[in-house]
């Protein structure tokens, strides 16, 4: 059976796809915010002085990190099901990808020099002071690459909270496939948005990194 | 929970085939995702300017279109469009392969550039043919710097295997999922899920050291002590945006 490609199923769901895709992109951003700044607490907990801190914290993030994102989410909205699928797939999707995040910034941390911590035990700043206004500024100041591309590669992996019943684009376009039995023309035009949107993005982010000198 | 053990136990040649379709999907997978980054990164490096483009086309293509739409479009839209029907394990490893491959060949790409020009001026001076200089002198250096980045990519493919489950092929997450649904018992399910893939991939890392110590000996290097339960490297942190 040889059918060929229908433009009018093309018409008919791009605007549910784009509708979807509009909880797509919330995912991305919320989520990416939520792994910029947790994979930042985890990367200065990973150094924290006691090892009461730092072992687990790595530990737990060692964990997260090696095991798939597909099950944390399925699981996650199986034991908690009174919270929204959405919320539940911004909170997965950030912590899984601050373990990515938290290496990016352990990176930059490494980076200050050894003479930058003396300086400010020699000033007997406090810890905070130290983070806040001396370490922190050098560190995260070259990451704003390396977490556009997290964001990127995180934006191609929404499609998960599909499963777990958010409505975003490519919950759409299945949707549109079975009730229609169109899937070759949904699932062309869903792959179509993703590259339109991720590859420019790339680029960008390309271009950045040039900018800042890696 | 006692219910939850004996019904695993009872599942267990089920869980078992399960976890072999996983294995399966990660090992012929990645051996396509090897080969297409080999094929792809060396294309890359070609002198003419087609033979660039067209590789440069195909990365993109597969890196940008998300592999969850990819694995879809094989097993969803290939059959509607051509009526030819793929098993889902065949789509998976279409899929990991394709999708794999294209990150992988940015990879070999780079390994490759990262080869002192020198080492190349060398062998141009011994008169050596292209694909002698490629075997003997550069693929041996740059294959060290490319294992560690193709560890963290092996990785990632073994964490995309459950996507099998929607696509009913009968992989491991599908077995547990079976045990879940009969004993209602959700979260040691799913921790026990965890848990297997946290093995699989612990052992394809220790493999893969492995494998690094014994690329590095062959050009003379020291693999350095306790190398070989490290579960990331340095390199990987640097270029694991870029790779992406």
């Amino acid at each position: 059976m040889s059918q060929t490609f229908d433009w009018d199923a093309v018409r008919d769901s791009l605007p549910l796809l784009l509708q979807g895709f509009r909880v797509t992109l919330l995912a991305t951003v919320l989520g990416t915010l939520v792994a910029a700044v947790l994979g930042l607490a985890i990367a200065v907990a990973g150094r924290a002085p006691s090892r009461w801190v730092s072992v687990p914290v790595k530990t737990v993030m060692e964990f997260v990190r090696a095991t798939p994102l597909l099950v944390q989410l399925v699981g996650a909205a199986a034991v908690f099901t009174s919270v929204e699928p959405l919320t539940i797939g911004i909170v997965v999707l950030g912590i899984h990808y601050a373990t990515y995040t938290s290496e990016v910034y352990r990176a930059g941390i490494d980076g200050v020099p050894k003479g930058q911590w003396e300086a400010c035990r020699a000033l007997s700043l406090t810890p905070r002071r130290t983070w806040q206004a001396v370490i922190l500024p050098q560190a995260v100041r070259n990451v704003l690459p390396a977490l556009g591309n997290y964001a990127i590669s995180m934006f191609k992996e929404t499609p998960f909270l599909a499963v777990i019943t958010v409505q975003e684009m490519v919950f759409e376009a299945r949707k549109y496939g079975t009730d229609h039995f169109a899937y070759t023309e949904v699932f062309t035009l869903a792959g179509l948005v993703f590259l339109v949107a991720s590859y420019p993005t790339s680029l960008l982010m390309r271009k950045l990194e040039k900018r800042l000198g890696h | 929970m006692s219910d939850f053990f004996s019904t695993l136990l009872d599942e267990f040649p089920q869980v078992r085939a399960g976890l072999w379709v996983t294995v399966e999907a990660t090992v012929l997978g990645s051996l396509l995702a090897l080969l297409l980054s080999f094929l792809l990164g060396l294309m890359a490096g070609s002198r003419l300017l087609p033979v660039r483009g067209v590789s440069r086309v195909v990365v993109e293509f597969f890196r940008g279109t998300s592999l969850y739409i990819q694995l879809f479009w094989l097993y969803y839209a290939m059959p509607q469009l051509t009526g030819y029907e793929l098993t889902p394990l065949v789509c998976g490893v279409v899929a990991f392969g394709l999708n794999y491959g294209a990150y992988g060949s940015e990879i070999v790409r780079g390994a490759i550039n990262s080869v002192p020009r020198a080492q190349y001026e060398a062998a141009v001076a011994l008169n050596m043919t292209p694909f002698h200089r490629m075997r003997k002198v550069i693929m041996p250096q740059a294959w060290v710097q490319m294992i560690p980045s193709f560890t963290n990519l092996l990785i990632q493919l073994l964490k995309a295997t459950p996507l099998l489950w929607l696509i009913s092929a009968a992989d491991l997450m599908t077995a547990v999922e079976h045990v879940r649904s009969r004993t209602g018992e959700t979260l040691v399910s799913y921790l026990l899920l965890l848990v297997a893939y946290f093995v699989l991939a612990y052992a394809l890392t220790l493999l893969m050291n492995l494998l690094e110590r014994t690329a590095k000996r062959r050009l003379g290097l020291h693999p350095g002590a306790g190398s070989l339960l490290k579960t990331r490297t340095a390199e990987s942190a640097a270029t694991a945006g870029g790779t992406r």
